[in-house]
């Protein structure tokens, strides 16, 4: 029924897709350290430039001084991202070519387990940010989301790591299919939203403290940020709303009844309702754009919260970790 | 809002209704009366503020029940826990804490959200409605303080360029306002569904709330085990354990009978691990009949109900049933019959007792059944599979009176205080091993006890939900309205044209007739980047189909 050799293939994949993305993220991590001295080294040259006329009376010529950066030569940062870029879609195809190895080797969705779950969320995530690298420049973005998927991808691999096997019967069912395939797509993108929302924030700060300096500088403007993380989450919020439909549905079919607040439904509704929380943080006036980011930030460590404490220590009938 | 032109589509309906006038101003003295109060209050209580308090503190007040067992779900361990903690245990279960979604505190908070929905959504239902008979408004006279412009200068007569901008916006699906001949201005709106998703929405999550609760009120579950074989009737009194929603009527739970003709369950084998052991087929096969109607037959099983007569009927447990006789000396049938045992652990390591009120004194043997018996140091026999690989039953005798005063008792529990234990020669309590075909004599003269075979029992639950199918309506309304409300967008854009000449742009005087301005400005609601593309995208079409020329460069200002 299991397929040895197929899920040794997918366990090297993923495996080599954790090295990978660690090489990205310290590509895309050196890309948002030489953009950003670049941008300020630029910015301090305005201002000297702008300062010496004024301080001429000094006797000090300091503008004429400032020796050109090599500014219009391709930008040696920019080449770090792409690399981080490239890496990252390498990465991208490795973590969906495991999962469905995995999926092949079991001759069924990979979603019986904690260590499917986790590695379905890093493939959608994945996806979803390579996708949009190849739209639109996010080059800035790309360690943001790497981080979090090789933190996921390799708690997966050292903690949840399961035996590719049959399904139990409660989790046979193509609602389960549905339900845990729009689960992991959302927590993919409600990733990236905590990405975003992250990033806005820091940046935000710096703003309002006018210190825009180093890395930050590379990113977007705080408005862009908080824009693109309200976007994300628009999109995630309905596929969260259905996940939680859909496991009603399922919950109906395999225990008698669709909402028993078992731990996994009661969470499952709490992050619900944390999300809708900050769409309506944003839309109240009184409510900065700040503190409903946070609201944000509270509803992804209720997903973190969620697939680690509530699975693992936390007895319900969602008993589907697989983790001995 | 203190600018004459807001920076998006401000609500007809004020979000913040904590600000609308009579409130409690001036009221220091008690001079707004009680009328005052409630006014004010019930602003407070349907604010969006007070909605995202509730929603957070809704979210804040569910977690103590995935943290403590609860009661409704499962009874049993909230007693252990209370047996654990005899020092918090009565402390928290003051507050709620083992019934939390049934607390009085959880009640109200989520009763005072529906409250301040329903203030919500009425007085917006009369403003949609006004808003999706009503015309776009008139072009704002400065159009430089919208978020979004753009503006160009083209060889076209004006009228043609009103008369294209028109065309366009129409073609686009906008609500264009009617404008008296030659005006010079057109003003348009479109995403009136974004409004309807938004109450679709609330309405719906209203529904869905009013579904549950319906189905608590007037649905049922009862749960039975049927061994292999076993008939069982409905009914109030048939079942193990049969819970009542407040309003229905015992009487008239449908009656049917229902047939365990057989059980299949298999387990995993092959992958080690965590995984060995885990259950991998639940199925079985029933027969169905009702009143009159011919008998069915009918596969249903995990993930897999039946639907009969309103009810559902779901396989939730599975379980051994060792089919035992025990007979007297002379060869006599004091008892035959499948014994239910209660799995205790995911091998299966079951526990039971067979009463065999039939021999004199009353015999009663108390003990486990393992589907796998296995040897281990120290703990003696257990099970290491619960799959049929080596089943064995593992008793001990008692004897005496088996229903003391006639008291009844469960069928899973002997009450031996006031039975003696039988002893084997040696004067140890006597321990029996039996496989199936073992027969094995007791000692004393009792008889003997044999182990036929064994069957399976299925643990059934029936419940009858007349709330689910609206819930489920409700919250497929609900997902269209979310869609709606996000995905759409409401904008409204405005044109103006300027004609050439003296009163023109007044940038190039003396260019010629035919240099008309053109300005198309944009007013979102809410977050919308598309916006910026959409005005650059008509104004460009207007300049294409009004069959003019650009003069110079839009946008420098
Ligand atoms: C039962 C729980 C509720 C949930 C799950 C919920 C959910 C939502 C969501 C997801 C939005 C979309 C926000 C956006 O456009 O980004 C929204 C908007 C809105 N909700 Fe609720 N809501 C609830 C209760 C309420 C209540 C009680 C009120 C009334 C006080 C309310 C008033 C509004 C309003 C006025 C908007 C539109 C905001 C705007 O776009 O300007 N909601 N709601």
């Amino acid at each position: 029924m299991t397929d040895p050799t197929l899920a040794a293939a997918s366990d090297y994949l993923i495996w080599g897709a954790i090295i990978v993305l660690a090489l990205a993220l310290l590509a895309f991590s050196l890309h948002l350290a030489l953009t950003g001295s670049g941008r300020q080294s630029r910015a301090e040259r305005k201002v000297l430039v702008g300062a010496g006329a004024g301080t001429s009376a000094t006797g000090e010529p300091a503008a004429p001084e400032v020796p050109e950066p090599a500014e219009e030569a391709p930008a040696p940062s920019r080449r770090w991202g792409v690399i981080g870029l490239q890496l990252t879609w390498l990465a991208t195809f490795a973590v969906v070519a495991g999962t469905v190895l995995r999926a092949l080797s079991v001759s069924r969705a990979p979603l019986g387990n904690m260590y499917e779950f986790a590695l379905m969320a890093s493939a959608f995530a994945l996806v979803i940010y390579s996708i949009w690298s190849l739209r639109r420049d996010r080059l800035w973005l790309g360690a943001f989301v790497v981080l979090p998927v090789l933190i996921i991808l390799g708690a997966a691999r050292l903690w949840w790591y399961t035996e590719a096997s049959q399904l139990m019967p409660a989790l046979d069912n193509i609602w389960l299919v549905i339900h845990v395939t729009v689960a992991t797509l959302s927590v993919g993108l409600f990733t990236i939203g905590a990405a975003l929302a992250t990033a806005y924030l820091i940046k935000d700060r710096a703003e309002a403290r006018g210190d825009v300096r180093g890395w930050l500088a590379a990113l977007p403007a705080g408005q862009a940020l908080e824009r693109m993380t309200y976007g994300i989450h628009i999109f995630a919020f309905p596929l969260w709303t259905f996940t939680l439909m859909s496991g009603a549905i399922w919950a109906e079919q395999a225990w008698g009844r669709y909402w028993g607040w078992d731990p996994k439904e009661t969470w499952t509704f709490v992050i619900w309702v944390v999300y809708a929380a900050y769409l309506h943080a944003r839309a109240t006036t009184g409510w900065s754009a700040r503190r409903s980011t946070w609201v944000a930030i509270a509803g992804f460590a209720c997903i973190v919260l969620n697939y680690t404490v509530v699975n693992l220590l936390i007895t319900g009938l969602h008993s589907y970790s697989g983790v001995a | 809002m203190a600018t004459e032109t807001p920076a998006r589509i401000e609500p007809d309906y004020p979000k913040d209704r904590t600000k609308l006038g009579g409130g409690r101003g001036g009221g220091r003295k008690g001079s707004i009366g009680a009328l005052g109060w409630v006014r004010w209050t019930w602003r407070q209580l349907t604010s969006m503020r007070t909605a995202l308090a509730l929603l957070l503190l809704l979210a804040v007040a569910a977690i103590p029940g995935s943290i403590f067992p609860q009661r409704g779900v499962d009874p049993s361990r909230v007693r252990t826990y209370l047996e654990e903690h005899p020092d918090a245990g009565p402390w928290l279960d003051k507050i709620g804490m083992f019934d939390v979604y049934a607390s009085p505190w959880f009640a109200s908070i989520y009763l005072l959200l529906m409250i301040s929905l329903v203030g919500c959504i009425l007085p917006r239902m009369r403003q949609h409605v006004q808003a999706m008979r009503a015309q776009p408004p008139r072009v704002p006279s400065r159009l430089t303080r919208m978020p979004t412009r753009a503006e160009t200068v083209l060889d076209a007569p004006a009228q043609d360029v009103v008369a294209a901008a028109r065309a366009e916006l129409a073609g686009r699906r906008y609500r264009v306002r009617p404008e008296e001949d030659g005006a010079l201005v057109v003003s348009a709106e479109k995403g009136y569904l974004k409004e309807t998703g938004n109450l679709l929405f609330h309405l719906a999550i209203l529904g869905v709330i009013v579904s549950v609760a319906a189905g608590h009120l007037f649905g049922w579950r009862g749960e039975i085990i049927l061994k292999e074989g076993e008939t069982f009737t409905t009914g109030a009194a048939s079942f193990d354990t049969l819970s009542l929603g407040p309003l229905v009527d015992p009487d008239r739970i449908p009656v049917y009978s229902l047939r365990l003709d057989d059980l299949d369950v298999q387990f995993e084998h092959e992958a080690q691990g965590a995984q060995f052991g885990q259950p991998r087929v639940f199925a079985g096969d029933a027969t169905v009949q009702r009143g009159d109607d011919a008998p069915e037959t009918r596969a249903f099983a995990v993930n897999k109900p039946l639907h009969v007569a309103g009810t559902s009927v779901f396989l939730l447990g599975n379980g051994y049933a060792p089919v035992v006789t025990v007979r007297d000396t002379d060869g006599e049938i004091l008892f035959s019959d499948a014994v239910t045992f209660l799995p205790q652990d995911n091998n299966y390591a079951s526990e039971g007792v067979i009463k065999v009120p039939a021999a004199s004194p009353g015999l009663g043997f108390v003990g486990g059944f393992l589907p796998t018996l296995e040897f281990v140091e120290g703990l003696g026999p257990t099970s290491s599979f619960p799959g049929l690989v080596a089943p064995a039953l593992v008793l001990t005798a008692f004897e005496g009176d088996l229903f003391p005063e006639g008291r009844a008792q469960s069928v899973f529990s002997i009450e031996t205080d006031s039975m003696t234990q039988l002893q084997q020669e040696d004067g140890e309590p006597l321990r029996l091993l039996l496989e199936p075909g073992d027969v094995i004599e007791l000692p004393g003269d009792r008889g003997t006890i044999e182990m036929e075979t064994v069957i399976r029992w299925g643990g059934l639950l029936v419940r009858h939900d007349p709330g689910r199918t609206p819930a489920l309506v409700f919250g497929g309304l609900a997902l269209l309205g979310l869609v709606l409300m996000l995905g759409v967008k409401r904008r409204r854009l405005f044109v103006r044209v300027t004609p050439a000449g003296p009163a023109g742009t007044g940038e190039h005087p003396g260019d010629g007739a035919r240099h008309t301005g053109l300005t198309v400005a944009g007013l979102p609601k809410g977050t919308d980047p598309g916006l910026d593309d959409l005005v650059d995208q008509v104004l460009a079409r207007i300049v294409s189909a009004s069959g003019g020329r650009v003069v110079t460069d839009k946008d420098d200002t």
